[in-house]
């Protein structure tokens, strides 16, 4: 064991003994002059709902927003790199992969932004860890228990009205709303999540057995959420927007009846994928990308003509983007940063941050450009109207792509 | 001194899928050290049911598959789909009829461990191949199971081994070898997994005949530094170097220590059973005895305090209730729906388990199936419990004292209790809805 071994797993130990230092509030000395046009806390913006997508797997940013313009690109990618003349151009330096096109409609009605290069220092490339960052805000080194919404919504209670903080749909775990305290609605299916829920007794017995009270939390939640949900859905007639058959377009299509539904949750997360491209990644990634833009346009087709697009921000994370240079299996391996979407009728369109240099590389590896807490920092800040919060190493600025308050 | 009823149940819970009256019973003439002993006993370690027909056939190779029509093609996708379904129906069948259920407890930990999905292999009869390995080395030595691992064919196409060359070292299979197989998170380098994939370049599948090569063209046979050591290590060297950290010892043991004692592993306790895992040269069932000896494994505070898994359930209430089996097709469907489908984890890192196997979800549907499996919902017995009892056999329900019945079906007191003068179909159905029903 070499001796940054052991400070390693000291720091780890620290860290895990105090999991809730890392989301304490600013200063608010420092608050006061920097966020003058923020609303107070407790903001009146609390109804506003994110939609997380999670691109589960590693999703690779280099076919996703493509330097088209850059040698360099086709010099790493011999078999998958996306000729130019297929690419949709954004700017003369990038473009959207040719499965996006769907997405240009968005992109010319500037609702969609392309925040560029997000990663984090000291990049680890395990499909686990490095989620497990994300879903944290942690450092790389750092192991925290909590997820950063969690953490969040711990520190800032969300109104008494709201029935959970979160409604998961599709396969992923719960990711950034993991934590005890966190109520999250796992929810496929509504009227088969319904008839089920009808069949359960809660029943509260205190108890030291961490399994047991975990299962009898879960059967309160359950009670409680099927309870309030149906009495919102019902009163909804269906949407008369198609959405797409698979299993990604059938999440979303949940997801906007449930925000149609005004159900009082602050987050619905989907998830995506498997983005873990290493082989053959030509057709699939093609497949993916195809069918994340086809759902993200009917979500905005159906949140449009509910009237409540400026109330919803989408935003995607990935664990990981991919090596700049392909293996030999037509696929690419795991690698650092990658580019995000934040998308919805208060974003301004267009694209932010810079695109990482294919030249200058970490061991083959792309250099981030944004932190990704900085993401983070634009969904507590000017999306929901809350504080500054200060992550454990620091603080990140908000990426300045909402529309102001002013225009709200 | 014999084991008490509770104690039995609880070894058959842990050690086992749990068992009925009876077989808990017969467990009771036994002290620990003679119980423990007995489950460990076993006459071999293959399954018994016969497999399907197709386990030895390979894949059509590539270079014909190139020529298929779209109807071809689309049979052929037909083929992989019912074939992965024959393949859980048979793992099924050998989990609710075995007669050495620990043995089956131990095939489920390693495929959990040394993951493979269907998703990603496609062709069943590599998984049905790694399933027998994993059960020939389920009790056996470690270091043999993971030099045969890194070489099974489903394992060097789930991980990519299969396109890992000198020119591209492909690190899938290092990485996981080091964080999931045997050290865990934080004990390599990013350098000692880029090091060690290029000693597994080369390593791969032939596909004329389904063996293990290496293909030197693609070999990369130069020095590499692994774990602070120099030489031209090769695959196997690797694995050796590996097994020579003591983390390994200790890694395996916390795995196991969670899968059968409690979320919470006593770290004097680990570090002291990890030294005698080395000792005796990565023996598992060695260790997986002293394990089920620990004081903490029969400590009443960690009595029913493990989730049972979506199959510990499945399979535990079809051998409790003696439910029919046919082509296991609620079985598999069940267990896909409850986070567990067999032979297709989500990822490499296996299924998380714990607390998260409950979720709002997970829950409901668990409920689901207990409810109609105790109705006789999909035995085709619409008198509930007298038919099921009748046909089925399962009588200890309705003969055994009452206690006796809430003490075989839950491992704690209920956390609804049970109200006095309950009809026993009543009685029987309030235990396995309750929440305790959930725990081992």
């Amino acid at each position: 064991m070499t001796t940054s071994g052991i400070h390693r797993r000291a720091l780890l130990q620290a860290a895990l003994a105090l999991p809730f230092l890392w989301l304490r509030p600013a200063w608010p000395s420092q608050l006061r002059a920097e966020d003058r046009t923020a609303p107070p806390p407790g903001s009146r913006h609390r109804e506003r709902m994110l939609l997380l997508i999670e691109l589960h797997g590693g999703n690779d940013g280099l076919n996703t927003v493509i330097p088209y313009d850059d040698p360099a690109y086709y010099r790493a990618r011999p078999q998958l790199a996306i000729p130019r003349d297929q690419v949709r151009q954004l700017t003369p330096k990038v473009g959207l992969h040719p499965a996006l096109s769907p997405l240009m409609s968005l992109w010319d009605a500037k609702e969609l932004a392309w925040i560029q290069g997000v990663g984090y220092p000291k990049p680890n490339r395990s499909h686990f860890r490095s989620i497990e960052i994300w879903d944290t805000a942690s450092d790389s080194e750092e192991v925290l228990e909590k997820g950063w919404l969690s953490a969040l919504f711990e520190q800032y209670p969300l109104p008494g009205g709201f029935s959970a903080e979160g409604i998961l749909l599709g396969k992923g775990d719960a990711g950034p709303l993991g934590g005890d305290k966190t109520r999250t609605i796992a929810l496929n299916d509504p009227a088969q999540f319904f008839h089920q829920a009808g069949t359960v007794t809660p029943v509260s017995v205190p108890t030291p057995n961490r399994a047991l009270a975990h299962i009898l939390e879960v059967r309160r939640e359950i009670s409680q959420a099927a309870t309030d949900l149906q009495g919102r859905m019902q009163q909804v007639p269906p949407l008369p927007i198609d959405f797409p058959s698979h299993k990604f377009g059938k999440q979303l299509e949940v997801a906007a009846r449930l925000i149609a539904a005004k159900v009082p949750v602050a987050v619905i997360k989907v998830t995506h994928g498997s983005f873990d491209t290493h082989a053959g990644q030509l057709n699939a990634h093609h497949r993916l990308l195809e069918e994340l833009a086809q759902g993200l346009l009917a979500f905005r087709a159906a949140m449009v003509q509910q009237g409540l697009w400026r109330d919803v921000l989408v935003m995607t994370y990935s664990e990981f983007g991919r090596r700049v240079g392909e293996n030999a299996s037509h696929g690419t391996d795991h690698g650092t940063a990658a580019p995000h979407v934040l998308m919805g009728g208060r974003v301004r369109g267009g694209l932010y941050g810079t695109s990482p240099s294919l030249t200058d590389l970490a061991a083959g590896d792309l250099k981030h450009t944004l932190d990704y807490r900085s993401v983070y920092a634009t969904v507590i800040e000017p999306w929901w109207g809350l504080p500054a919060v200060v992550f454990r190493s620091g603080r990140y600025p908000a990426v300045d792509c909402l529309t102001s308050w002013g225009g709200a | 001194m014999g084991l008490s009823f509770d104690e039995a149940r609880h070894l058959l819970s842990r050690a086992g899928f749990g068992g009925t009256p009876d077989e808990i019973r017969s467990l009771m003439t036994s002290d620990r050290q003679g119980a423990v002993t007995q489950l460990l006993t076993m006459p071999g370690n293959k399954a018994v049911t016969p497999p399907p027909a197709w386990i030895h056939r390979l894949p059509p190779l590539p270079k014909l598959r190139k020529f298929w029509t779209e109807r071809e093609r689309k049979a052929f996708h037909e083929q992989l789909k019912m074939q992965g379904h024959a393949l859980k129906a048979w793992w099924y069948r050998e989990l609710v009829t075995t007669r050495h259920p620990l043995l089956e407890r131990m095939t489920l930990f390693w495929h959990n461990h040394f993951t493979s999905s269907l998703h990603k292999v496609r062709w069943p009869a590599f998984l049905y191949q790694q399933n027998v390995l994993l059960r020939l080395y389920a009790l056996g030595s470690f270091r043999t199971l993971l030099q045969a691992i890194a070489k099974n064919p489903a394992m060097l196409l789930y991980l990519d081994t299969q396109t890992n060359r000198r020119e591209h070292p492909n690190e899938n299979f290092a990485r996981e070898l080091f964080e999931l197989f045997t050290l865990g998170e934080g004990h390599y380098t990013e350098e000692d997994i880029k090091q060690a994939a290029r000693a597994f370049t080369g390593w791969h599948l032939d596909h004329q005949t389904g063996a293990f090569r290496i293909d030197l063209r693609h070999h990369d046979d130069g020095p590499k530094q692994v774990f602070g050591k120099k030489g031209h290590f090769e695959g196997d060297d690797i694995l050796s170097l590996t097994l020579e950290q003591p983390q390994v010892a200790r890694y395996l043991v916390g795995k196991l220590w969670r899968e059968f004692v409690s979320d919470q592993p006593d770290p004097v306790t680990v570090s002291r059973l990890a030294d005698s895992l080395r000792r005796e040269h990565y023996e598992i069932a060695g260790v997986v005895k002293e394990l089920f000896l620990t004081a903490e494994f029969w400590a009443p505070e960690n009595r029913g305090v493990l989730i049972k898994s979506p199959v510990e359930l499945i399979v535990g209430t079809t051998r409790l209730f003696h439910l029919p089996l046919d082509e296991a097709t609620p079985h598999i469907a069940y267990g896909r729906r409850l986070g567990q489908d067999l032979f297709d984890p989500p990822n490499v890192k296996g299924w998380p388990g714990g607390l998260r196997w409950i979720t709002t979800s997970t829950l409901l549907d668990r409920t689901q199936l207990l409810q109609r499996a105790i109705r006789g919902h999909e035995t085709g017995h619409p008198h509930g419990m007298a038919g099921m009892t009748q046909a089925q056999g399962a009588t200890w329900m309705a003969t055994e004292p009452l206690d006796v019945v809430q003490a075989t079906l839950l491992p704690l007191a209920p956390a609804q209790p049970l109200t006095a003068g309950q009809e026993r179909g009543q009685a029987v159905h309030h235990c396995v809805v309750d929440p305790v029903y959930q725990l081992k």
